[in-house]
């Protein structure tokens, strides 16, 4: 089977399949998932960069998801004056204060030499830092006590939410490039822990500094890129619509909101895609490839082996990011809370091995793949249990349990399906194209 | 007076915790530097290992208390972790049967084994929450303390209190036994010295006759031995929650590479290391320094570090230091 042919079969395929939720569940749940699946396919994307073109293990795609839905919350939200008036100068201060540390610090790093350095190190790390805290500790109280039900933070620009895709993407360019700076270079498991240790942090400190996003307050009603259903359901247009086509208003103004958010989501997927598979195919590519293939012979080449996979790391942490503003964007809220490493890590991984490593289409097939069966495994495993359980009495505390642990089918799916794909497929299910 | 309260203050919050925790992590990242050691791969899925054997123990707990049977006042967990261990082993052993012994035929890729150990990771998540749930389970029972605060002020006069508890102290004693059977066991017998001849060189130690499969068997059987062990007494001493044991996979990785990945001392070193430094960087200072500071000088503040919430920030910058300064760890493990 040719690969156009394979392609165009698995893509069909994943149509069928939303077609077939559309009909028996509904279609504003379909298009909630495909809305998701859009998402997904981007972070796994990332991923591809990462994984399929450098080989480079990633495992703190949470965290640089997380990243992008705090560029959300901070470019959407309006700016909150009086916690600016009461906080804004010493938190500024602090950071002033934070930088210049780092800065002596990587000054007497590079300047001095490996023994003389250590002291000064230490001695300008700890009076950094304490002076650090000194102007930030009664800055955060200030700005946390204005107004704490309803803000306690220093809100954002206030600008379009859209743009904070972009920022979205920065904001996880510079937190890949300062831990590819530290980890890269080392052994491929370092970068691996090295990415899951700065994922926990980052859903640490989003959890803890209210002053920026509320912590565990949570963020909500985040602007929106499209209309608002109350808005198309007060307009003569669309109810005389919905009388014309015979559906009720209220579905017909969920499906075209969803519909809008699809329309989004899928020009920045085909944009990335695009420009992925340009750079794939270009001189570029074929060096990464190189690279990945074997690592010696690119270096004997005169290839800057660690300099390339740090900028793929970079590149693909920022699209990771920017699928985290857009999931953001998608939700209207932002809950650290709700960044679970096995759903934002572990899973957008399995999209990715499942779909074909190295494979920008496999990647999207992935994600498409992978989030339809994440959502649908709870309905349909339910279902199962209740089959297999069906023959007992309805007091039975075994089909009890049963019916309340279906849910936790999902990552046992996700386990096999994964592991069953490492030993059958090992490419995937559109595997990397001989070039 | 003032001096020995202080003392009295830092053993109570941060000698005995920080002991107690580096005792759990060192157990921990001895069965992840094991598999790295025999297998040659980060494994993923030994957080998830621990909440396993720990999930067996913790049934076969209630059934003993069922039964009537109880340790008096030791925590009935004791005589039920045989079991964990047994059905941990197996656990193990299916799974190197049906998924990673493929992959060494194959000679993979050692990231491709850390991808299958996700997979494995993702399987046996389910597993533990479709059996027992994500709930808080506890499982603690006998006496609560060896020695309680009140206790030991009653008994030195101090105002300060030194509480020990039993798990605690369970904890350090089994630690200790486990051990120093297992370097007993790594340099003493002949299947320990094949199992380090073949982590040193595995193509000289094929050579000499050493059974591979047999390596890797009793490397597995140690690992879940060890993981059910860390598991159940980091469950006693705190309580049993999958997640938290997906958690501590970060500390327990970062002990391993900061002891220096491969070698089982670093990685006792490498768990106390990691534990206390999270600990001390935690611990408010405030008390303590009042102790022993001049009435004028009181500082108003907690004098504390970070705040809790930021514990993996620790083991995270332990992790970035070592990896900056000696990528192979204190001990010299196996280099990059």
């Amino acid at each position: 089977m040719s690969h156009t042919l394979r392609k165009i079969l698995m893509f069909g395929l994943v149509a069928i399949g939303f077609i077939a939720v559309g009909q028996l569940q509904s279609w504003p749940l379909s298009l909630t998932i495909l809305n998701l699946c859009l998402i997904s396919a981007i972070m796994s994307l990332g991923v591809n960069i990462q994984w399929g073109y450098a080989g480079l293990l990633n495992v703190g795609v949470m965290g640089f998801a997380a990243l992008g839905g705090l560029a959300g919350v901070l470019v959407s939200t309006q700016p909150v004056p009086a916690a600016w008036a009461a906080g804004g100068s010493g938190l500024g201060l602090a950071f002033l204060v934070a930088l210049v540390t780092i800065g002596a610090i990587c000054w007497c790093y590079f300047k001095l030499g490996p023994v003389v350095r250590t002291l000064p190190i230490i001695i300008i790390g700890l009076v950094g830092f304490f002076a650090y805290r000194y102007f930030f500790d009664p800055a955060v109280s200030a700005i946390e006590a204005v107004d704490p039900a309803t803000s306690g933070n220093l809100g954002g620009l206030g600008m379009p939410i859209i743009l904070s895709w972009l920022v979205g993407g920065l904001f996880a360019a510079a937190a890949a490039w300062a831990v590819g700076k530290v980890s890269l270079g080392l052994r491929s498991d370092y970068l691996a822990i090295a990415t899951l240790g700065i994922s926990e942090i980052i859903i640490a400190m989003l959890k803890n500094e209210d002053w920026l996003t509320r912590g565990v307050k949570n963020m909500s009603g985040l602007p929106r890129p499209v209309p608002y259903e109350v808005d198309i359901q007060k307009s003569e247009y669309f109810i005389k619509l919905a009388e014309d086509w015979g559906v009720s208003i209220i579905d017909l103004s969920s499906i075209l909101v969803k519909l809008a958010y699809a329309g989004l989501f899928a020009a920045v997927l085909l944009i990335l895609l695009w420009l992925c598979e340009r750079a794939l195919k270009s001189p570029w590519g074929r060096m990464m490839r190189a690279i990945r293939d074997n690592e010696t012979a690119a270096e004997a080449m005169g290839k800057n082996v660690t300099g390339r996979h740090l900028q793929v790391f970079i590149l693909g942490s920022a699209v990771i990011g920017i699928a985290g503003a857009m999931l953001t964007t998608l939700d209207g809220q932002f809950t650290p809370a709700s960044y679970q490493p096995l759903r934002f890590t572990f899973l957008i991984w399995v999209m990715v091995i499942v779909g074909g490593s190295g494979n920008n289409w496999g990647a999207i097939l992935g994600g498409f793949v992978i989030w339809f069966f994440w959502v649908e495994a709870e309905p349909v495993g339910l279902w199962l249990m209740d089959v297999i359980t069906s023959g007992m009495a309805d007091t039975s505390p075994l089909r009890e349990h049963l019916l309340k642990s279906a849910a936790h089918m999902r990552p046992i799916t996700m386990g096999v399906v994964l592991l069953l794909v490492l030993r059958f497929t090992p490419r995937g299910l559109l595997p990397e194209t001989k070039r | 007076m003032n001096f020995l309260n202080a003392i009295t203050l830092i053993g109570n919050y941060l000698f005995i915790p920080g002991l107690t925790y580096g005792c759990q992590l060192a157990l921990g990242a001895l069965g992840v530097t094991l598999i790295y050691a025999i297998l040659r791969y980060s494994n993923f899925a030994h957080g998830e290992t621990m909440a396993f054997g720990t999930m067996v123990t913790i049934f076969a707990t209630w059934g003993l208390q069922k039964l009537g049977v109880s340790l008096g006042p030791l925590p009935t967990a004791l005589i039920a972790m045989p079991v964990g261990i047994l059905m941990t082993v197996v656990l193990c052993l299916v799974s190197d049967r049906v998924v990673y012994r493929y992959h060494r035929k194959q000679r993979s890729d050692p990231v491709i084994f850390l991808i299958a150990s996700i997979g494995v990771m993702f399987l046996y998540n389910g597993l533990i929450r479709f059996v027992i749930g994500p709930d808080d389970q506890i499982f603690t029972d006998g006496e609560r303390f060896i020695i309680t605060a009140r206790e030991f002020k009653t008994l030195t006069g101090l105002k300060e209190g030194l509480a020990f508890k039993t798990t605690q102290g369970i904890t350090i004693v089994v630690t200790a036994v486990i051990v120093a059977a297992l370097f007993w066991f790594l340099n003493k017998t002949r299947t320990g010295k094949s199992m380090r001849a073949y982590s040193d060189n595995e193509d000289l130690a094929l050579l000499s006759g050493i059974n591979p499969d047999r390596v890797v068997m009793v490397a597995w059987i140690l690992t879940a031995a060890l993981a059910t062990i860390a598991g159940t007494l980091y469950g006693l001493d705190k309580s049993f929650k999958p997640f938290t044991y997906l958690q501590i996979l970060l500390p327990i990785f970062a002990a391993a590479i900061v002891g220096g990945i491969g070698s089982p001392v670093g990685a006792i070193a490498g768990g106390f290391v990691i534990a206390f430094s999270e600990v001390a960087v935690t611990f408010a200072y405030r008390k303590f320094v009042s102790y022993l500071a001049p009435e004028s000088w009181q500082p108003d503040g907690l004098l504390q570090l970070l705040s809790t919430d930021y514990k993996f920030a620790v083991s995270f910058s332990i992790l970035v230091i070592v990896l900056l300064v000696r990528p192979t760890g204190i001990f010299r493990g196996r280099s990059i």
